[in-house]
């Protein structure tokens, strides 16, 4: 939440799709570094492809992704490593390494980036689980883990090198309300003490009023950002199709 | 944040035994890794009652950074010494309180050689037992809804059976067939040079046909629809279970025994003759074509087969093939339905149903042996 209008994240004219079948088009919108962004919209829109070519897995049919200036659609070999090494990435199901514990899914990236001795790695390490409150699960596996803490466990990975960019790809999906809110907590935390920015992924409206700065909206039919700025104002917006998402109405128009 | 990109730090031992360790520039995981060993050691030696670790100069600082200080913090608490860090940056005191909480509980300890020993024989004994204990009961339970199935064919799922029936079977002819060849050229080639010796090479007939009609041809079949169709059942079956479809089948009244292993059952015993007969018709052939080198005219290389032979010996082969089909078959469905969670427990699941599959085919093998010889087959 603190956002200081810097831009960190620029995504220009990005299309997307699968060969001929355009599924995004023309999306522009800029991240400004320390703020909690939000990509909103139904089923379906669009928004994880849009995250995925955030975060350089896919190539856009047209268009350019700048993270701290740097194009991650063009960038390669020491270029896209150096782009790679300040995003962090948080997926779904977590994501995390089957065959390894908590403490070693979070240690890899640094045995692999840095020269430190291991003690240092397993301290830094032990810091990102206490800091998602979870170092009493460091040598769990991680199918010992509920959702809550697999998501918090892929949160503490993804800190692992300080990203300045941390990506959630919808973090309360598949969570009950409390440990959702935990973890809503946890965002702000994150973004309060260490001043990451964070673009966040979700269709989870009492998330996207407790975390988010600024969102966008996409919309299936017009395959593009219909709507862009604080939740509490999209949700008096006169676009019917935003009115319905913020106001949880499945009928066509306004009803009252 | 940009700054200085070295870190330096000095250590100091003063009177009363207190030190001071200064650091300075950069406290990052880049420059954190050319002081830890050193600048650990430094603290863990000196043994100071009391450390002041002076970090004013320091104008960068990550988790890299903020763990140096927290293990310098947690070298004094462990001897009961004291430690101040200070001139830390507001900013940075603000990430030390984020990262900064209780140690982490160590690893559950490692027995000793020993009782691991112990534990893992116990273990081995426990996993075995309880293994044998689900086949036999995994038997009892597809050989009733097997003979109802007979009795009532409605009850099979003909079209699974059938396109599975086509996997294992119509697509596998080629590799048995190609392996039959091979098996035959080798056998007869190796044979024929030593039984030349003695001028009875027209007797490499006799031994081939013999060889791969009884044994080899149903153990080779064997191998083959052990290593293609009893992973595949294994691994089709292992992720259904991971992806609870055996769970909504369940719950949906179907059985999955009679839904996913009676049709696997029955296509494999089907096949497996087929694939066995094509097996040892290549196998002939390999041979005859390494007679045909010896210049043993196709005629004689067919009379001896024919006398060499007879029906019994080819129906006694085919029998065990229904065995090794079953057995097949049958383990390979039961590891798929004893996957448990992970990344590799699919794999594990496969692994495991070529290893017991081959086992328990050669196993059969040797009871076939015994009962044929008191049988005078």
């Amino acid at each position: 939440m603190a956002a200081n209008g810097k831009t960190i994240i620029k995504v220009e004219d990005l299309t997307a799709g699968y060969g001929d079948m355009v599924l995004l088009q023309d999306i522009n919108f800029e991240v400004h570094t320390g703020e909690i962004f939000g990509i909103l919209g139904g089923s379906g829109c669009g928004k994880s492809t849009v995250l995925k070519h955030m975060i350089g897995l896919k190539p856009p049919l047209r268009g350019s992704v700048f993270i701290d200036g740097t194009d991650i659609v063009t960038a390669e070999g020491d270029e896209r490593v150096a782009v790679l090494k300040k995003i962090g990435v948080s997926y779904q199901s977590g994501a995390l390494f089957g065959s390894m514990n908590v403490l070693e899914n979070v240690a890899l990236v640094l045995e692999e980036f840095t020269d430190l001795p291991r003690e240092a790695i397993e301290r830094i390490a032990e810091m990102k689980l206490a800091a998602v409150g979870l170092q009493d699960a460091a040598y769990k596996m991680p199918a010992e883990l509920s959702g809550g803490m697999k998501k918090r466990a892929a949160i503490a990975r993804a800190l692992a090198i300080d990203p300045k960019v941390l990506f959630l790809d919808e973090p309360s999906a598949g969570l009950d309300p409390i440990t959702s809110a935990q973890l809503d907590h946890l965002i702000l935390d994150l973004s309060e003490s260490l001043h990451i920015t964070f673009v966040i992924v979700t269709h989870e409206l009492p998330s996207i009023f407790a975390v988010t700065d600024r969102v966008i909206m996409l919309d299936k039919q017009s395959k593009t950002v219909i709507a862009s700025g604080a939740p509490h104002e999209l949700r008096e917006s006169a676009d019917p199709a935003v009115w319905r998402f913020f106001n949880r109405q499945a009928a066509e128009g306004r009803q009252t | 944040m940009e700054g200085m990109d070295t870190l330096t730090y000095e250590f100091q031992r003063g009177q009363d035994g207190q030190a001071r360790l200064g650091l300075k520039g950069r406290l990052d995981k880049d420059t954190v890794a050319s002081i830890w060993r050193q600048s650990t050691l430094s603290v863990r030696q000196a043994r100071s009652a009391f450390l002041v670790v002076l970090v004013a100069d320091v104008e960068y600082c990550d988790a890299a950074g903020i763990a140096l200080l927290v293990e310098y913090r947690r070298i004094q608490e462990q001897n009961k010494r004291r430690i101040e860090i200070q001139g830390l940056r507001p900013q940075f005191q603000q990430l030390m309180r984020v990262f900064e909480t209780a140690p982490v509980p160590p690893p559950p300890a490692a027995p000793g050689f020993l009782a691991g020993f112990v534990h893992s024989l116990g273990e081995l004994v426990v996993r075995l037992a309880r293994d044998f204990h689900a086949q036999v009961n995994f038997t009892g339970e597809v050989v009733v809804k097997l003979v109802r199935t007979v009795q009532h064919p409605d009850s099979l799922v003909w079209k699974d059976m059938l396109l599975i029936a086509e996997k294992a079977g119509a697509n596998a002819v080629g590799i048995a067939a190609l392996l039959g060849f091979l098996i035959g050229l080798i056998i007869a080639f190796q044979s024929a040079a030593s039984l030349q010796k003695f001028g009875a090479e027209i007797f490499v007939a006799d031994l081939v046909v013999l060889g791969l009609l009884r044994e080899l041809g149903p153990l080779i079949t064997g191998f083959i629809l052990a290593s293609r169709s009893g992973s595949a059942f294994a691994a089709e079956i292992g992720t259904m279970k991971v992806n609870e479809e055996i769970d909504a089948l369940t719950t949906m009244a179907l059985d999955p025994v009679q839904y996913l292993v009676l049709p696997r059952l029955i296509a494999a015993i089907l096949v497996m003759p087929l694939l066995t007969l094509f097996n040892e018709l290549f196998g002939l052939i390999g041979c005859g074509v390494v007679m045909a080198s010896w210049h043993v005219p196709v005629g004689t290389y067919l009379d001896r087969i024919g006398e060499a032979a007879t029906l019994t010996d080819l129906f006694s082969g085919l029998v065990k093939t229904l065995v090794f089909g079953t057995l097949i078959a049958g383990l390979g469905c039961l590891r798929g339905l004893q996957t448990e969670t992970g990344p590799s427990a699919v794999g594990d699941s496969a692994t495991r149903a070529v290893v017991s599959g081959i086992i328990a085919i050669i196993l059969a093998d040797g009871v076939f042996a015994v009962v044929y010889y008191f049988l005078g087959i």
